[in-house]
């Protein structure tokens, strides 16, 4: 095993979680530290024999937080267990936790091994992609808690938010589909060949074969025509009583009369029937379905406030702190919030500095100072040090909460019912109709017997099958290549909305910005290594946006500071490391020149020791893509502006986008929301690309919302699509792309109406043969699946997205 | 000819075999994580042993 080569590992690293070991190492059994904690999850895998975890991948550990016990006591609550435990019978239960530092196959290794750490435990599965663990364990032996706690300890912290508690499982639909699948796809196989010998003739001689073989082939049609076929009922009956006839309504008439017709000419011994073609239709049409239904795990398009919300708080009654899940906070109680928490309920400051990060609810980059006895909404994360408040109001009353509530009367429509192909099957049905009844009545007079086959033929026949798979297959093809891209888009509906927007309207910050404003780069002078790091803890005891840019560069552990002094609108102070660091405006650092002034950048200066050493160039956060996103949607589209923020960086905006753009400043998520509604109520299809809570009812309002995420599997408010903070300036080529698809679609319409017209060719004679439909079905949809995949992978390529 | 009844027969039940494993595979959620029993196939066991020195397993 890796025990005694390890040591040959460049000096340095963490043996653990690979960080680089900085002053505060930690030697221990002949290995280097970086923290104590990851030495104590390397002595707990060794006391049991767990070393392998660092045989599979190398330095594969993530650093554990320290683990207050007391955090997780509101895990022995009886209504929270029974809300996260998937089952729970007095003796075992299990659980499914999502740990999102799980992030390379030793992690599989170790979680999969956690029986060997708890007794309790009796086997856990991890999914990788999700990133959650499965636990079932034994009840008497351990507790949930205890899981939890030790997940923790071992740098794997479960994300126990509050909407975990309301999950349930939705694997259940897929599965059923590919129950049908694999139903149709049997019966598919079997019944083209016991049509066969009708289709190759055979002799007078052969009768009974011919009758067993149809018999049996009605038997395989049973199944594919009730039970695989059941969606295409519920939803064509679904637009009937809404008085919409959409593209589910001629295929359950085709599948309907295939069967009818099938079963009368097979009972009455009068024909083979069409059992192959039907069990082939259905079986098409479902690969489909899930080819179309792409879902991309990790994320979740139905985020509301409650994913951002924790499961418990900490409450103080009397100097004893005890922690409540959040269900159970009433008025009145003391809740206290530490640092970077979040406010769950609206409440009254009681004691501590406050400072108040509301960008997630309105957008406002900087944090809110609060003073004592003044009112703070829920929502809101706390900055500074810990605070104490007093709940005014329960969760479920919150002025967030009732935002979100009101947010989500206007939802757009929903699922995969795609608008292009319902408005084509409207006409499609009625005319297909129109010509089965005219036929029908031609031959009438004559021959009822050819009338009925024409009749029933030519809805056969029309039966728009190649066009219902048209749109999953080329539609799915899209969704997957702009998953590649790092755009992540809900359903197929989506990509059709968005051909159409004309519309293009931004949030500000955190959409054309940078949550951080995070491009910051040091001029001037040299720091080592050591005198950056201490700058940077100093910084890091700021709460001036600026400092936490400058902050954020840490690498590891801050020092500690000592003396640390901040002057409003100037700068800060501190010592650290031994070193004396002032950080600052020009004068404040020290510097003789004075500042020059550059627009959309700060300059934060720096001394160490006294000594001026230069400046950290701050640039105002826009992506570098912004003006040429702009420059390359700007012939196509119109524009829009909604921010949160002040209009403050108007000047510079104005100069980035065309005249005539409507830029709208100091907005709350209402007024975000009815800015959209209005552009809408002037005919305008409008794409909203946002990235917070406080743009959330725009984005469901709009007709596409774009969420914006510098972590795709984080936060992200509800939305139609998220585009990974990194693919922003591909946005003018999805845009195009979407409409590419739907163009795909079109041309894949054309050629099934082709084959359409040649089996409408035969049916109106009333000479739909068994043969001429066994073949020209299944050739119809494999040619619409090519057409489609290849065109839209092709077209793909040609953008530079594959 | 009737002996093509016996094949068809046969045929059928080979196959009906193949629709029953298709299902239980379904159902015992093979289809839900198509990932990580990839990389779990390529892990070791841990070493069983409680004694007092660590093995070494190769």
């Amino acid at each position: 095993m890796e025990k005694t080569s390890s040591t040959s590992q460049a000096v340095g690293v963490c043996y653990h979680c690979g960080d680089s070991v900085r002053g505060d190492r930690v030697d221990h059994d002949g290995k280097v530290f970086c923290c104590s904690g990851c030495k104590v999850v390397y002595d707990i895998l060794n006391r049991n024999d767990l070393c392998q975890y660092y045989a599979i991948d190398k330095t594969p550990g993530n650093q554990p937080a320290p683990v207050e016990t007391m955090r997780f006591d509101y895990l022995n609550d009886e209504g929270v267990q029974k809300k996260l435990l998937n089952f729970m019978d007095g003796r075992t239960a299990s659980v499914t936790l999502s740990l999102p530092s799980i992030h390379c196959s030793s992690c599989i290794w170790l979680l999969e091994h956690l029986y060997r750490l708890d007794a309790g435990v009796t086997s856990s599965r991890v999914d990788f992609l999700k990133k959650t663990i499965s636990v079932s364990y034994d009840m008497r032996v351990t507790s949930l808690r205890a899981v939890v706690m030790l997940l923790s300890s071992l740098g794997y912290e479960p994300d126990l938010r509050l909407d975990s508690m309301e999950r349930r499982e939705v694997s259940d639909v897929t599965r059923s589909l590919y129950y049908k699948i694999g139903i149709a796809g049997f019966c598919f196989g079997n019944s083209m060949l016991f049509s066969f010998p009708e289709y190759l003739g055979v002799d007078a001689s052969e009768q009974l074969l011919r009758e067993v073989f149809s018999y049996l082939n009605l038997l395989l049609g049973i199944p594919v025509a009730t039970y695989c076929s059941l969606e295409y009922y519920r939803s064509a009956w679904g637009g009937l009583r809404k008085r919409v006839i959409n593209i589910d309504l001629p295929i359950a008439i085709g599948i309907v009369l295939l069967f009818g017709r099938s079963a009368a000419e097979i009972l009455t011994g009068s024909g083979a029937g069409f059992i192959d073609s039907l069990c082939g239709l259905l079986f098409f049409l479902l690969l489909g379905r899930v080819f179309q239904s792409k879902t991309y795990d990790r994320m979740n398009f139905e985020r509301s406030y409650t994913s951002y919300f924790p499961i418990a708080v900490t409450t103080k009654r009397g100097g004893v702190e005890t922690t409540v899940p959040l269900s159970a906070l009433s008025r009145g109680q003391r809740i206290v919030v530490r640092s970077n928490e979040i406010v769950p309920a609206d409440a009254m400051l009681l004691q501590g500095n406050a400072f108040i990060d509301y960008s997630f609810v309105t957008g406002e980059a900087a944090p809110v100072p609060k003073v004592l006895g003044e009112m703070i909404y829920a929502g809101g994360r706390q900055t500074g040090g810990a605070i104490e408040l007093e709940v005014m109001k329960e969760v479920s009353q919150s002025y967030l909460t009732q935002l979100w509530n009101d947010f989500r009367g206007g939802r757009k429509g929903e699922g995969n019912l795609s608008e292009l192909s319902n408005t084509v099957s409207k006409y499609f049905t009625a005319a297909v109709l129109t010509l089965a009844a005219a036929v029908g009545l031609y031959w009438l007079p004559t021959d009822v017997a050819t009338a009925l086959n024409a009749f029933t033929g030519i809805l056969i026949v029309a039966c728009p099958c190649a066009l219902a798979i048209s749109i999953p297959f080329t539609l799915g093809t899209a969704l997957r290549i702009f998953g590649r891209n790092g755009f992540y888009v809900k359903n197929t509906g989506v990509i059709e909305r968005m051909a159409k927007i004309g519309t293009v309207v931004f949030d500000k910050t955190g959409t054309l910005t940078y949550p951080q404003g995070s491009s910051v780069s040091f001029h001037g002078g040299n720091l080592s290594e050591r005198e950056m790091h201490a700058v940077r803890s100093v910084a890091r005891n700021s709460i001036h946006p600026l400092s936490a840019v400058i902050a954020a560069g840490l690498t590891s552990e801050a020092l500690r500071v000592d003396g640390f002094v901040e002057e409003t609108g100037r700068g800060v102070a501190g010592t650290a490391g031994g070193l004396s660091v002032r950080i600052g405006s020009a004068e404040f650092a020290g510097s003789v020149a004075g500042a020059e002034r550059i627009p959309n950048e700060s300059r934060v200066y720096c001394s160490v020791d006294g000594e001026l050493r230069g400046f950290f160039a701050v640039r105002h956060g826009y992506r570098a893509e912004t003006a040429s996103v702009v420059e390359r949607l700007r012939h196509r589209y119109r524009f829009g502006i909604l921010s949160g923020d002040t209009a403050a960086e108007r000047p510079y905006l104005e100069s980035l986008f065309p005249a005539g753009t409507e830029m709208r400043f100091a907005q709350l998520p209402q007024d975000k929301r009815n800015a959209v509604g209005s552009m809408q109520a002037e005919g305008r299809r409008v794409l909203m690309v946002g990235d917070g809570l406080n743009d959330a009812g725009a984005l469901l309002h709009s007709d596409v919302g774009i969420a914006v995420s510098e972590d795709v599997a984080q936060f992200s408010p509800s939305s139609d699509a998220i585009l990974a903070g990194a693919a922003f300036g591909r946005l003018p080529d999805l845009l195009a792309f979407a409409r590419t698809s739907i163009r795909v679609v079109i041309a894949s319409f054309v050629f099934a109406f082709l084959y359409n017209t040649v089996g409408l060719y035969f049916a109106v004679q009333g000479e739909l043969s068994p043969v001429m439909a066994a073949i020209l079905m299944p050739a119809s949809s494999i040619t619409i699946v090519i057409i489609a995949t290849a065109a839209t992978r092709i077209a793909a390529r040609r953008k530079g997205l594959l | 000819m009737s002996v093509i009844l016996i094949m068809i027969v046969g045929s059928f039940i080979v196959a009906a075999g193949f629709l029953a494993a298709f299902l239980w595979s379904v159902r015992s959620g093979q289809y839900e994580d198509k990932y990580t029993p990839s990389v779990r196939i390529l892990l070791d066991d841990a070493p069983t042993n409680n004694g007092p020195s660590h093995q070494s397993s190769n």
